[in-house]
């Protein structure tokens, strides 16, 4: 089908001798339902954070986020007790996640944009990244489950790795869509000052996409840290503090929330929604930064 | 060329006119690393493939093919058919899709064709919000909040429907439960909303605006441009766009495991309860052993091969409709 071509006879070419004020009343309906389109997606956003910030600021304090993980039974605040190793968890799965995940994935979009070009193998692996962005997390946290937890156990690192993978075809894409962007002519100039390729792409390309490439890296950050799927099959939730990525089972807000979903105690419930507040924060922090980097140091844009 | 000529053994590997020698050896490793970055991606890929196959194989071999097309699921009797948390994917996703799909194309319309981009931006921005929100957190709102306030409802839409053919079956019936197949498809539809908006906002974007300006001197209301100019060329893009948001629906594991209800049921009524395949995986995988194991490892080896799929598809879509409109 040339959908290009204008074709009188197509249905979809507006009839012009309808009456006009009927067309125009059309018209107004349906930039109506747009409105009410965006209206019914921000009720749920506004709904969600309301609830969140209402049920989950009681429980925020520096005891909440240091304090250990008490039984479920017990009330909000007993004896000192919070969410601490999940606190510690998250930042420190998420942390490796990302120690991983970000060189790999620029390096990546560094092979498809400036050495694979237009190459068939590059194409694919372009093509491959975009749909790896849809494997479900479930499926990253069996990956890892059957690779890694079966041969050395449960650990926080398995955890990295299976956020790493959910990361890292995210950051090729975005870095990629700003490495593109970077204009020829900065690469001809360098070469033709005689330096090296690599020497190009380090000290040339990406300072010059360095903006885009972090606030891309800053969202992926974001998406992992909130991920829960991955982390159930990886590092076995425990309610103790584990600051030793490398052994033992982890624990983390996401995994901590979801037991608690489901708990029918208060204090539970009181916690998941603490929890969940302080996750929620963290992802919105690292979007706002990712933002304001956005905003501040990207040179070149579409 | 002071600096090149350093990297000495690629250097005195290399033939004597300066321009011509091999390129030094820290070049040549950078450009090594980058292509095994790039090459990881088809290495995990494949490797999630063989991994969950050589996990679920069995599983597989011990159900043959009338066991897997079965929708059998009791563990105490070593039934492991997957297919209800199959027809609850599909059944949850359908209802997402469409709840998402009007919603999303309203919003890219509003964004690209209506809204000057100064109003614009900042709604991309509380879009963006909505798609940085945590499955889990959508999950707990969903099973404290919306499940309760939803079984009242569903309980009167049930009595109101009674008798009535086709909407008795679907919506009627006496065992309604606040987490259904519909709760989980409202979940769904709000998580999915922000990759469709954003998706296709980008294709329709793409429009050229002397399409646009054509239909407009042809006296056309913004209505009948959009019908006419911009729905034409962006058509594809935008089924592409619905197509990744359906394999995000069917993998999204937490806020459906917390709301579908967790029942292995295959049943036309759209309030009763449920199960949905990422679902399964993340709620039993905890007590299962052996064979049940292998099955829910299987599952996710199903998953993952349905949701790739609707992914080549989609992604193929977007390609071959944005090749187009650079043609244009």
């Amino acid at each position: 089908m040339a959908g290009t071509a204008v074709n009188p006879g197509r249905q979809s070419v507006p009839d012009l001798r309808e009456p006009a004020g009927w067309r125009r009343a059309k018209n107004q309906i349906m930039t109506g339902l747009m409105g009410l389109a965006f209206l019914i997606i921000v009720v749920p956003l506004v709904l969600v954070l309301y609830l969140v910030v209402q049920k989950g600021i009681g429980a925020i304090s520096w005891q909440f986020l240091s304090g250990p993980i008490p039984p479920n039974v017990m009330p909000l605040g007993f004896n000192g007790s919070g969410m601490g190793p999940a606190v510690v968890g998250t930042l420190e799965i998420t942390g490796f996640a990302a120690l991983m995940a970000i060189p790999l994935g620029v390096l990546g979009a560094v092979y498809i944009n400036e050495y694979g070009g237009r190459s068939m193998l590059s194409r694919v692996i372009s093509f491959m990244a975009d749909v790896m962005t849809g494997v479900p997390s479930v499926v990253m946290g069996l990956f890892i489950y059957t690779i890694w937890v079966l041969h050395f156990g449960y650990s926080g690192l398995a955890g990295s790795f299976a956020l790493a993978c959910l990361m890292l075809p995210i950051i090729i894409r975005s870095s990629f869509e700003m490495l593109r962007l970077v204009p020829d002519n900065l690469r001809q100039g360098s070469y033709a000052l005689g330096a090296t390729k690599s020497r190009v792409t380090l000290t040339v390309v990406l300072p010059a996409a360095v903006g885009g490439i972090v606030s891309g890296c800053l969202l992926a950050v974001a998406r992992a840290a909130g991920e829960t799927a991955p982390l159930l099959f990886t590092i076995l939730t425990v309610e103790s503090t584990n600051t030793n990525l490398f052994s033992g089972a982890n624990t983390a807000l996401s995994a901590q929330i979801f037991a608690n979903a489901t708990s029918p105690y208060v204090g539970a419930e009181a916690r998941a929604w603490g929890a969940a507040l302080t996750l929620i924060v963290i992802a919105f922090v690292l979007m706002i930064v990712a933002r304001i980097i956005t905003a501040r140091f990207t040179r070149y844009s579409r | 060329m002071s600096t090149v000529v350093k990297a000495g053994p690629a250097h005195a590997a290399g033939p004597a006119h300066p321009l011509a020698h091999r390129r030094p050896l820290g070049d040549r490793g950078f450009a090594l690393l980058a292509l095994i970055a790039g090459l990881l991606v088809l290495v995990i890929l494949v490797l999630i493939a063989v991994s969950t196959a050589q996990q679920s194989a069995n599983w597989f071999s011990s159900v043959g093919l009338s066991g897997f097309f079965s929708a059998t699921w009791n563990v105490s009797a070593n039934k492991f058919g997957p297919m209800a948390f199959v027809y609850g994917t599909v059944i949850s996703s359908i209802i997402a899709l469409i709840i998402s799909v009007p919603v999303s194309i309203g919003i890219s319309l509003l964004l690209t064709e209506v809204l000057p981009r100064r109003v614009a931006r900042p709604i991309v921005y509380v879009i963006d919000l909505l798609a940085v929100v945590p499955s889990v957190v959508w999950g707990l709102w969903g099973i404290l909040i919306l499940v309760p306030w939803l079984q009242k409802i569903y309980g009167d839409i049930a009595s109101g429907v009674k008798g009535i053919p086709v909407l008795d079956s679907l919506f009627g019936g006496p065992n309604t439960s606040g987490a259904s197949f519909f709760t989980a498809g409202i979940i769904l539809a709000i998580m999915i909303t922000p990759i469709i908006t954003s998706l296709s906002r980008e294709v329709i974007a793409t429009v050229p605006s002397i399409d646009k300006e054509g239909a407009y001197a042809l006296g056309a209301t913004r209505w009948e441009m959009i019908r006419g100019a911009v729905w034409p060329h962006s058509q594809g893009g935008v089924v592409g766009a619905i197509l990744i948001g359906l394999g995000r629906a069917m993998g999204e594991t937490i806020a459906a495991a917390l709301v579908i209800g967790d029942s292995p049921e295959v049943t036309s009524h759209l309030f009763y309860s449920g199960f949905s395949m990422p679902a399964a995986i993340a709620l039993e995988f905890g007590e299962a052993s052996g064979e049940f194991r292998s099955a829910l490892i299987g599952i996710g080896l199903l998953l993952f091969v349905i949701t790739l799929v609707v992914n080549l598809f989609a992604r193929v879509i977007v390609e071959r409709s944005a090749r187009k409109m650079r043609g244009a």
